[in-house]
């Protein structure tokens, strides 16, 4: 075997700790290295071609690379290799920079540790054997969770581009928090004026199979390959018969015993309702906890109006289970609660600004139902307690967001934006009220923002105050707000009517549990994680598995239709071709030696293990073997290291290869 | 039952009543104190402000002490003490702090003992246990529980109720039959040490918890740190002084009010010694009992 070893500067990153050249020098007296070189960045073109060129003039069989972390370029030199006509699977990484260059500061040292990866990845190589990667085919059907405006968004474009989408929302209408909102920052137009036409287009749209009501309950299989269960939850209406005139809603004497969701418990709800008038889908669905025919069997006014006998009382939960290619998260945010300190966590709320004792200080999407024409007020700002008009309004920014003390390091982004949008609303309704805002930093950075931001202190004449508030209390009707003013270096004492507070976005409470059935990685605060910051920002290291919206990191809504439409072009990428390749790192079970234990079912992660019966010619059954479903493993070797008679082998990662890689370290000591 | 006692300098002096009247409920209640046989001062203001360690090593050699004795629960009725021994253990988690520490007090130093603010005594012993005591009628208190800000600060430490919003001495006051006001500065500072040096401050910050406890219909504070009463009661006559018409309100030990729905005489539990009188506002209960 002719080997080919290339070692990379990676610039200063390999260079400045490793004598590179010295590496190559020493690789190439290694048994069996044919040709050893060292240049300044070997995934770059020349690089490149300087690997294609000496697989061409010395006929080389393998090659091995010492460079970066192959997450980064294996996939390049890869391509690199097998354009000249080596098997990509013969190509091996010694990660000369995060093991070795990144992580040592004396140059003697890591450049030993170096010419030891080196020799490894040398010894290793000699044992590959030639690979073709695994064709699976594609279903073309992408499944969508949460109905706000991300998942609308991707839905839409998936189904315009004529492939079939199945959109899951666990409320009973799609429109998610942005249907609450009031009008929009920076253009100030109408929320639900912009939103209601997309959900009506979802509603319509032939490729697209709205669930709503409906939970995702288990996902299986692969990209390209999911098996995934739908809950459709209970409405008890028959989602065919109901016509959605509302003669159910308007019967219901269970009118006030419920909080409105939508309207973020300002109003009150009936048992059967749909959340707002402009609902997609208009049909009503019962909230069995408060329904008095759930309670004590009695009532049934709301089926004896129905002119369709649409109401039903024993509807259960049903399961549908679909196959799907690519799924999109769109599960979306909820707001820091203000109300109380939730159990066994880590937010530790706001007791000085009264813990929802004080029912004028509201936080902002309660301040959107206020201000929305659609509100419990039909948008006059009035005050909750006593529906007059507040003359003074304090708005305070950060309440949970970068306090660190209070659970969240993080910036909630939009609240900087929403807060200047809600001071001005306020001020274009109550001509003589005074507006102050309480803020750390002004972040207000996008198109139009600043802009935005300066036109309600400018014009509006809302007055910012840069500081925090320490506390809230009631005095004589008056909300006494103490604050401090950390430019002017004052304390601050406002009498305010109202006070609204800006508080922190934060992942959907079950979020963790969500991104655990869909193997995708979340952070401390329960944020689904991207693969990478920058570069794949929408992609999840899940394969077939993309995040649009704000279950990924606090965003606005410009943000999360594009992150919608990023993701949605993902999942047709997918769909572009009709077989999928995979890595063919898959394992082999040895079926002759395989007495069929199946330890190995048993550990498996990724239910890749089948059982195989083997017969003889008459048929008769001789024994069962494992067999593993390529399709679904993940080359974890798991198996290869439980199985007793060595019947498992991880192809790439075979027995021989490991130990050739640990001789060869072995000898050097 | 016995429980070990650190009573602090303050029991034995400016807050005699409260030392009194806690030794006397428990009394009805069969609990016994144990006093920590050579205690020493907690350090209060004064060990902080000169050293670190001193301030970490004063508590530690008290808690070290009881520990020897074979206790296992202090009762700290002074919210100061309190602070600082639980802030002493606390520290001592640092493990440089620690060996600092032991080297000082020329001892090994282990945890495992709890140390127990009076509020989280009477919640140990338990409502029903303390109901079973009360012989009189009290329906006609209204009270502002103050807890200061030793007590619930820093939450890190002592880890006890809620720092912004505090429910549990409201849960002993209404247990033994008052009635409690819900108001605005439970946590808000009283002036604390400045009572000496800066009377004045002390004045202006103590008639705002004052006013807003009668604001809100409060016809008694009650407090369980020896400092806020001092600031509450005794510095109430200077505040009449200085701002001609403001109303007074009596200040009680939370022990005091356990000890009335007891059935205890003013005298008995030292009440009798406050600046402002509570005569007038306990005399229906002294009339009425309930049998």
């Amino acid at each position: 075997m002719k080997i080919g070893v290339f070692i990379c500067y990676c610039g200063e990153n390999i260079g400045r700790t490793v004598d590179c050249a010295k590496v190559a020098q020493v690789a190439a007296t290694f048994p069996g290295v044919e040709h050893s070189e060292d240049y300044k960045y070997m995934c770059s073109d020349p690089g490149q071609n300087l690997i294609k060129q000496a697989i061409r003039e010395k006929n080389l069989d393998a090659i091995v690379v010492g460079s970066c972390s192959p997450h980064m370029h294996e996939k390049t030199f890869r391509k690199a290799a097998a354009s000249a006509g080596v098997n990509p699977y013969l190509v091996e990484i010694a990660n000369l920079r995060e093991h070795c260059s990144w992580i040592h500061e004396n140059v003697e040292e890591a450049t030993a540790k170096a010419i030891d990866l080196v020799r490894i990845a040398v010894e290793k190589v000699k044992f590959n054997e030639p690979l073709t990667p695994i064709r699976v085919p594609v279903t073309k059907r992408a499944l969508v969770i949460g109905g706000g405006i991300s998942g609308i968004q991707a839905a839409l474009d998936i189904a315009n581009a004529g492939y079939p989408v199945t959109l899951v929302e666990k409320e009973p209408s799609i429109g998610g928090h942005m249907s609450q909102l009031s009008e929009t920052f920076p253009t100030l137009d109408c929320s639900q004026c912009i939103l209601t036409p997309r959900m009506v287009e979802v509603y319509q749209h032939p490729n697209i199979h709205l669930m709503t009501y409906s939970e995702v309950e288990k996902v299986e299989g692969f990209i390209g390959n999911f098996k995934v269960t739908i809950r459709q939850k209970a409405r008890s209406v028959n989602a065919e018969l109901c016509t959605g005139c509302g003669l159910c809603m308007q019967s219901c004497p269970i009118k006030k015993k419920a909080f409105s969701e939508f309207d973020e418990g300002l109003a009150m709800r009936p048992a059967m309702y749909v959340p707002f008038p402009q609902a997609v889908p208009n049909i009503p669905v019962i909230d069995r906890d408060v329904c008095t025919y759930f309670k004590t069997g009695k009532c049934m006014m709301c089926q004896k109006v129905c002119g369709r006998q649409a109401v039903d009382f024993e509807q259960k939960d049903t399961f549908i289970t679909e196959e799907i290619g690519s799924i999109i998260v769109a599960t979306g945010y909820k707001l820091y609660s203000i109300d109380k300190k939730p159990e066994d966590s880590f937010i530790k709320g706001y007791g000085e600004y009264g813990y929802g004792k004080y029912k004028d200080v509201v936080n902002g999407l309660q301040f959107e139902r206020i201000a929305s024409a659609s509100g419990p007020t039909s948008g006059e700002i009035l005050r909750p307690s006593d529906k007059k008009e507040p003359k003074k309004i304090v708005f305070i920014q950060c309440v949970g967001s970068r306090d660190e003390s209070k659970g969240f390091s993080y910036c909630s982004k939009i609240c900087c934006m929403y807060t200047a949008k809600h001071a001005m609303l306020y001020k274009h309704k109550v001509h003589d009220g005074e507006a102050y805002v309480f803020y750390m930093d002004i972040r207000a950075g996008g198109k139009m923002y600043e802009e935005f931001v300066r036109r309600a202190i400018e014009e509006d004449g809302v007055k910012y105050i840069r500081g925090r508030v320490s506390r809230i209390y009631e005095e004589n009707g008056k909300y006494i707000v103490k604050g401090e003013d950390t430019l002017a270096g004052v304390p601050v004492t406002i009498d305010a009517d109202m006070v609204v507070l800006a508080t922190a976005m934060m992942a959907q409470t079950e979020a963790p549990q969500l991104a655990q059935m869909l193997g995708v990685p979340y952070d401390k605060y329960g944020f689904l994680a991207e693969v990478h910051p920058k570069l794949r920002p929408v992609e999840t290291s899940t394969g077939g598995i993309f995040l649009a919206g704000a279950c990924h990191s606090p965003r606005d809504i410009p943000e999360s239709v594009a992150m919608a439409s990023a993701a949605a072009a993902k999942a047709m990428v997918l769909f572009g071709s009709d077989m999928l390749e995979r890595e063919p790192i898959v394992a082999k079970v040895n079926a002759g030696t395989c007495a069929g234990c199946l330890y190995c079912k048993k550990v498996c992660a990724y239910n890749a293990i089948e059982v195989k019966e083997i017969r003889n010619r008459q048929g008769e059954l001789v024994k069962v073997v494992a067999y593993v479903n390529e399709g679904l493993c993940q080359g974890c070797g798991t198996c290869n290291a439980t199985c007793p008679s060595k019947s498992i082998e991880l192809i790439g990662f075979k027995d021989e290869q490991i130990f050739s890689e640990i001789h060869a370290l072995a000898d050097m000591y | 039952m016995s429980y070990g006692y650190y009573p602090g300098c303050s029991l034995s002096g400016t807050a005699k009543e409260f030392d009194i009247s806690l030794k006397k409920v428990l009394q009805k209640l069969s609990v016994e104190l144990t006093e920590i046989q050579g205690w020493a001062c907690c350090g209060a203001s004064s060990a902080h402000a000169t050293s670190h360690i001193l301030s970490i090593a004063l508590p530690v050699h008290s808690l070290l002490l009881a520990k020897e004795q074979g206790l296992k629960e202090v009762v700290t009725p002074c919210a100061a003490c309190y602070n600082r021994l639980v802030n002493a253990q606390h520290e001592m988690k640092d493990p440089s702090t620690r060996t600092k520490v032991e080297t000082v007090v020329d001892k090994p130093y282990s945890n495992g003992l709890e140390v127990l603010n009076l509020i989280q005594f009477f919640n140990l012993l338990g409502a029903d246990t303390i109901k079973a005591k009360v012989t009189e009628k009290l329906g006609h208190i209204k009270a502002a529980c103050y807890y200061g800000c030793l007590l619930v600060r820093p939450h890190d430490v002592t880890g006890f109720d809620d720092e912004e919003q505090p429910r549990t001495m409201e849960a002993v006051v209404e247990a033994v039959g008052a009635k409690t006001v819900d108001w605005n500065f439970k946590t808000e500072c009283c002036g604390a040490a400045h009572s000496i040096a800066h009377t004045n401050i002390v004045e202006h910050l103590s008639k705002k918890i004052i006013d807003d406890a009668i604001a809100h219909g409060a016809n008694v504070i009650i407090v369980a740190c020896p400092m806020c009463h001092s600031n509450l009661d005794m510095r109430q006559l200077n505040i009449i002084k200085s701002f001609p018409g403001q109303k007074t309100i009596p200040v009680l030990y939370l022990s005091e009010l356990v000890g009335l729905a007891m059935g205890m005489s003013l005298k008995e539990l030292a009440i009798d010694l406050h600046f402002i009188k509570a005569d007038e506002i306990l005399k229906p209960a002294e009339a009425v009992t309930a049998k």
